[in-house]
C-alpha cells in the first residue's frame, strides 16, 4: 500500500505531518508532502490511515 | 456601537449570532436548526443565511463562483461602502476572492508554514511562563483576561519585530484593531489614525534597518517582480492582527474554562503528556472559536432556499464540528478522539494561514498552565463571560488554583 496527497485539494491544514511526521512532511507554503513514496511499512500503513481519517480536505488517500 | 435589538424567539426564521442565548449557548440552537432546516434565515442585518450543517458549510466556503470573500464579518453595511480600491482590498487574503486571492496568500504562506513556525517555540513557552509568573500568589487566577487574552499579541510583536518596550502599547492597539472590525467606516478609519503612525513609524524603521522577521519578510515580499506598497504591507499587518489574536486567545480561553469543569480531562493531560497534539484538534473541534461570512453573488436556489445577491452567509464552522452527520458522538467532548476531520481552521482556499501558529500557541500555553497548576477548577460559573460575535470564547474566567 502507499498513500498520496492530492495537491489539488491540500490546504495546508497540517494534520498529516502533525499525525504522522514519519511519513508526511510540508513545502516552504506548509502543504503537506508525502516523505514514504513506496511501499508503507506497517506501522507507516497504520498511521498513514490515521492521517487520511483526519484530512479535513479529503486530500490524503491511501490506495494499493 | 449598542442598538436596541429585539430578542429573537425563532432561530429557524430570526437568527441573530449576537442574541444572548446564543452567546451563552449556541450549541442547542444550532442541533435545532438542523433537525428543522436546517438553512436558517433572518432579516436582520439586510437578510442572511445559516447553514447548521457540516454540509453546506464545506459546500460554501469551497464554492468562490457564487460567493465572495469582500466582507468576511456580518454587519449592517454591504461592500460598496465599506470596499477598498482592488486589488489590495481591505486585508488581503482574507477579503480577496480568485485569482487575486492566491497571489496574496502565497506571499504570506511562508511565513507561517511550519518550518517557520516550530522554531518559535522555545519563545512562546518562555513568554507563557513569565505571564504565569505575573498572576502567580493568589489562590484565583484570571485566565482568560490575565492570560490567555497576552499570548497571541505579545507572540505577533515578537515576530513582527517591534520593541519589547512597546509590549503595553502593542496590546492597547490590538484592541482597537479587533474592537473596531464592527465599527462603522468612517468611525474605524478615525479609531486607526494613531494606529497606522505606530506601524508606519516601525515599517519605516525596518526599512531603514532590515532584520530577520516578519516586517522585514513582508517590505521584501515582491508581486510580479514589485515590492509591496506601504499600504499593504500595513493591511497585512493589520489582517494579522484581526484574525491571529480573539482567536487564539478564545481558543485557549475555552480549553482552559473546560479543564475547569473537567476534572478527569486534566487528570489525563496532567498523566499523558503525549495526548496533548490529539487533545488540541479536540478542543479546536468542540470549542471552534471562528465563523466567518461571505456575501451570495448573484440571485440564486441553493441548499434549496433562495438567496439574493448580496445576502449575507454566516458561515458556521462551530456548527459544522457539532453534526452528528459528519462526527460519532458529535455532542460528547472526547479527549482522544482518533477520527477529527474538524474545521476550525476552515476549508478550501482560505484555510486559516496561521493555523500552524495557532496551534503551537495553544498547546504550549495549556502545557504550560497545567505544568504549573496540575489541579483546578471555575472559581465561580456566575463570572464567566462570553464574547459577542463571530468569534467565541470566554473574556472572564476565574479560575481556583490553591
Ligand atoms: C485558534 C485560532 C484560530 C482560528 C480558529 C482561526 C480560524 C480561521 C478561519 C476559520 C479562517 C478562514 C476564513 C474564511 O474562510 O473566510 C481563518 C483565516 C485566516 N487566519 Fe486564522 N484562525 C486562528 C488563528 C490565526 C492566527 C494565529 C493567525 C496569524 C497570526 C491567523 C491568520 C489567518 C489569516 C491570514 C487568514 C486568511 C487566510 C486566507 O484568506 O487565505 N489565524 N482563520
Amino acid at each position: 500500500m502507499r498513500v498520496v496527497i492530492d495537491a489539488d485539494l491540500c490546504q495546508g491544514q497540517g494534520r498529516c505531518f502533525s499525525i504522522a511526521p514519519s511519513v508526511f512532511g510540508f513545502d516552504e507554503l506548509g502543504s503537506g508532502v508525502v516523505l514514504v513514496t513506496g511501499e508503507l511499512g506497517e506501522g507507516e500503513l497504520e498511521l498513514a490511515r490515521l492521517a487520511e481519517a483526519n484530512c479535513p480536505e479529503h486530500a490524503v488517500e491511501v490506495r494499493e | 456601537m449598542t442598538m436596541e435589538k429585539t430578542p429573537v424567539t425563532d432561530f429557524a426564521t430570526d437568527f441573530d449570532h449576537t442574541d444572548p442565548a446564543w452567546v451563552a449557548d449556541p450549541y442547542p440552537i444550532w442541533e435545532d436548526l438542523r433537525q428543522r432546516c436546517p438553512v436558517a434565515h433572518t432579516e436582520r442585518y439586510g437578510g442572511a443565511w445559516f447553514p447548521a450543517t457540516h454540509a453546506g458549510v464545506t459546500q460554501i466556503a469551497k464554492d468562490t463562483e457564487n460567493f465572495t470573500s469582500r466582507t468576511v464579518i456580518m454587519n449592517d453595511g454591504r461592500p460598496d461602502e465599506l470596499a477598498l480600491p482592488s486589488p489590495i482590498g481591505v486585508a488581503p487574503p482574507i477579503t480577496s476572492d480568485p485569482p487575486f486571492h492566491q497571489i496574496a496568500r502565497k506571499l504570506i504562506l511562508p511565513a507561517f508554514s511550519p518550518g517557520a513556525i516550530n522554531p518559535l517555540e522555545p519563545q512562546v513557552r518562555a513568554l507563557c511562563g513569565t505571564l504565569l509568573d505575573r498572576v502567580a500568589g493568589g489562590d484565583v487566577v484570571e485566565a482568560s483576561w490575565e492570560y490567555a487574552r497576552l499570548i497571541p499579541p505579545s507572540v505577533i510583536r515578537q515576530m513582527l519585530g517591534f520593541p519589547e518596550a512597546d509590549t503595553d502599547v502593542f496590546i492597547d492597539i490590538v484592541h482597537t484593531v479587533t474592537e473596531s472590525v464592527d465599527l462603522p467606516m468612517d468611525e474605524r478609519i478615525a479609531a486607526f489614525e494613531p494606529i497606522e503612525e505606530y506601524f508606519v513609524a516601525q515599517i519605516e524603521d525596518h526599512q531603514a534597518n532590515p532584520r530577520d522577521d516578519l516586517t522585514t519578510f513582508l517590505l521584501n515580499a515582491e508581486i510580479d517582480g514589485q515590492k509591496l506598497a506601504v499600504e499593504h504591507v500595513f493591511g497585512t499587518m493589520i489582517l494579522i492582527l484581526v484574525a491571529g489574536i480573539d482567536t487564539t486567545w478564545s481558543a485557549i480561553g475555552s480549553s482552559l474554562w473546560h479543564l475547569a469543569r473537567n476534572p478527569s480531562d486534566l487528570e489525563r493531560l496532567v498523566n499523558e503528556p503525549g495526548l496533548m497534539p490529539i487533545a488540541i484538534e479536540e478542543f479546536l473541534r468542540f470549542y471552534a472559536p471562528v465563523t466567518m461570512a461571505r456575501l451570495v453573488k448573484h440571485d440564486m436556489e441553493y441548499l434549496g432556499v433562495a438567496m439574493k445577491e448580496y445576502d449575507w452567509i454566516l458561515l458556521g464552522f462551530p456548527a459544522a464540528n457539532r453534526d452528528p452527520a459528519a462526527f460519532a458522538d458529535a455532542d460528547r467532548f472526547i479527549i482522544d478522539r482518533a477520527e477529527n476531520r474538524h474545521v476550525a481552521f476552515g476549508l478550501g482556499i482560505h484555510r486559516c494561514a496561521g493555523s500552524n501558529l495557532a496551534r503551537l500557541e495553544l498547546r504550549v500555553a495549556l502545557e504550560e498552565f497545567i505544568a504549573r497548576y496540575p489541579r483546578f477548577a471555575l472559581a465561580d460559573p456566575d463570572q464567566v463571560t462570553w464574547s459577542q460575535g463571530q468569534i467565541r470564547g470566554p473574556r472572564r474566567l476565574p479560575i481556583r488554583v490553591g
